[in-house]
């Protein structure tokens, strides 16, 4: 969806600002939001997908003026409400009123370090050829989906070379919908800085996105 | 978008946050209630909230990544391996796992600079790099970086030779991508604990470089 997250080539925002490395969390709140994210995750309701999709389905004006981990604990919010674990009453309330529905998993303090190391792999076993090698020229689609895709608005229509083909991984615009993970050839394309900006552009510049097959043709 | 919420402004930037206490207090009451709801129906363990927060705050961070660029400068048959399969390369070091589980590694060389991004949202190498910065996850970062990011660079201090080509990476997808930086002269047989002190977190993003010997930035 063409929501406030697809971000690339808006301007206005003014400078970066720097900070070091070893400033972990600006406040108490931030590692609390961290970790009821991971943990609530780790039940197993949603993936991934789902939870970017939630997130940046929020109304564009308050994603924008929101920090990362407060769109995070809005986005929790909004899912577990969509997914009926937790009603409006009691996040108005702060306190269950409910009793819980059964969940697939809860996630206990001695499997923590296990579960974070072990990951979630996002790679399938490939059932036909890729279509695309390494070195072609392809251009990617151009549509306006209301639904969740990965393929940001402002690399879409625009010719780039193929410089690595990745393998078989899930395809997020299916399974943020929970459709299925209809896993799909992944490849890493670069646009020169003028196919995507234009006039001006910095001719030293290319850029990559990593693509889904079906976001590209051949060119 | 802040890239700070109450810490202080490091470079002196003077942005409005007139809003911040009201929006801060805000999150800390929005946080707290997500957190004893989830508790109270048993869908999250409180000891595992506590365990996830001590593994971000002192196990997982960009040490992890100065590691393996470092070992990388002083082995290299590691560095090829890292550029073959990183994945498997950065786990023989004992890092991997969540938010890092397709790693690719970028070289730095004199003719082209890699800078990495996730315009979509805040793809970041966990298990190398820790929590991705706050600035990270900003508009003005994920905005700019694919259409300006010698300007993005100008704001981290760092100026390229023009000549210079820049490589930016937009992490759309499950791909999580390390930048190795340029080893920095005047290091030959050094140890890898002494090269990894050379390795900041933002030369692995492509927003800095190594540290020189001398102190500086390279």
């Amino acid at each position: 969806m063409n929501g406030a997250q697809d971000l690339g080539g808006m301007m206005g925002f003014g400078p970066v600002v720097p900070e070091p490395e070893t400033l972990r969390f600006h406040a108490d709140w931030e590692k609390r939001a961290l970790a009821v994210t991971l943990a609530a995750g780790a039940m197993g309701v949603w993936n991934i997908d789902t939870m970017r999709h939630t997130r940046e389905s929020l109304p564009p004006a308050e994603y924008l003026s929101a920090s990362y981990y407060e769109i995070w604990a809005k986005a929790l919010a909004n899912q577990l409400l969509a997914d009926g674990l937790v009603s409006r009453e009691e996040l108005r309330e702060g306190h269950a009123q409910e009793p819980p529905r059964p969940v697939p998993r809860v996630l206990q303090a001695a499997d923590v370090a296990k579960t974070l190391a072990a990951g979630t792999q996002y790679e399938r076993a490939a059932e036909a050829p890729a279509a695309f090698a390494r070195g072609a020229t392809v251009r990617t689609k151009v549509f306006h989906p209301t639904h969740h895709t990965r393929l940001p608005r402002y690399a879409r229509g625009k010719r780039g070379v193929v410089e690595a083909v990745r393998g078989v991984f899930v395809f997020p615009d299916t399974n943020a919908h929970r459709q299925g993970e209809h896993p799909q050839w992944l490849y890493t394309v670069r646009f020169t800085g003028p196919e995507l900006w234009g006039e001006g552009a910095d001719p030293g510049l290319t850029v990559s996105i990593d693509a889904w097959e079906s976001y590209l043709e051949a060119a | 978008m802040h890239a700070s919420e109450d810490g202080p402004h490091p470079h002196g930037h003077d942005h409005g946050h007139d809003h911040e206490h009201s929006a801060l207090s805000g999150n800390a009451l929005r946080v707290r209630a997500l957190e004893s709801i989830l508790v109270e129906k048993g869908y999250v363990a409180p000891d595992a909230l506590d365990a996830i927060i001590e593994t971000y705050e002192t196990r997982i961070g960009p040490r992890n990544g100065a590691r393996v660029v470092a070992r990388a400068w002083a082995d290299p048959a590691f560095r090829e391996w890292l550029r073959r399969d990183a994945t498997a390369a950065i786990a023989s070091l004992g890092y991997g796992g969540r938010q890092g589980e397709h790693m690719v590694a970028v070289e730095n060389t004199p003719e082209e600079h890699n800078l990495v991004v996730c315009t979509l949202c805040s793809c970041y190498p966990w298990p190398v790099l820790g929590l991705p910065p706050a600035w990270y996850k900003s508009a003005a970062y994920r905005s700019r970086a694919v259409i300006d990011p010698r300007g993005v660079l100008a704001d981290f201090g760092v100026t390229l030779p023009e000549a210079r080509r820049i490589r930016v990476w937009d992490s759309t997808a499950e791909i999580r991508y390390l930048v190795l930086p340029m080893r920095p002269a005047g290091t030959e047989g050094w140890s890898e604990e002494a090269l990894a002190e050379l390795v900041t977190r933002d030369s692995m993003i492509g927003t800095g470089l190594a540290r020189d010997p001398a102190g500086a930035p390279a």
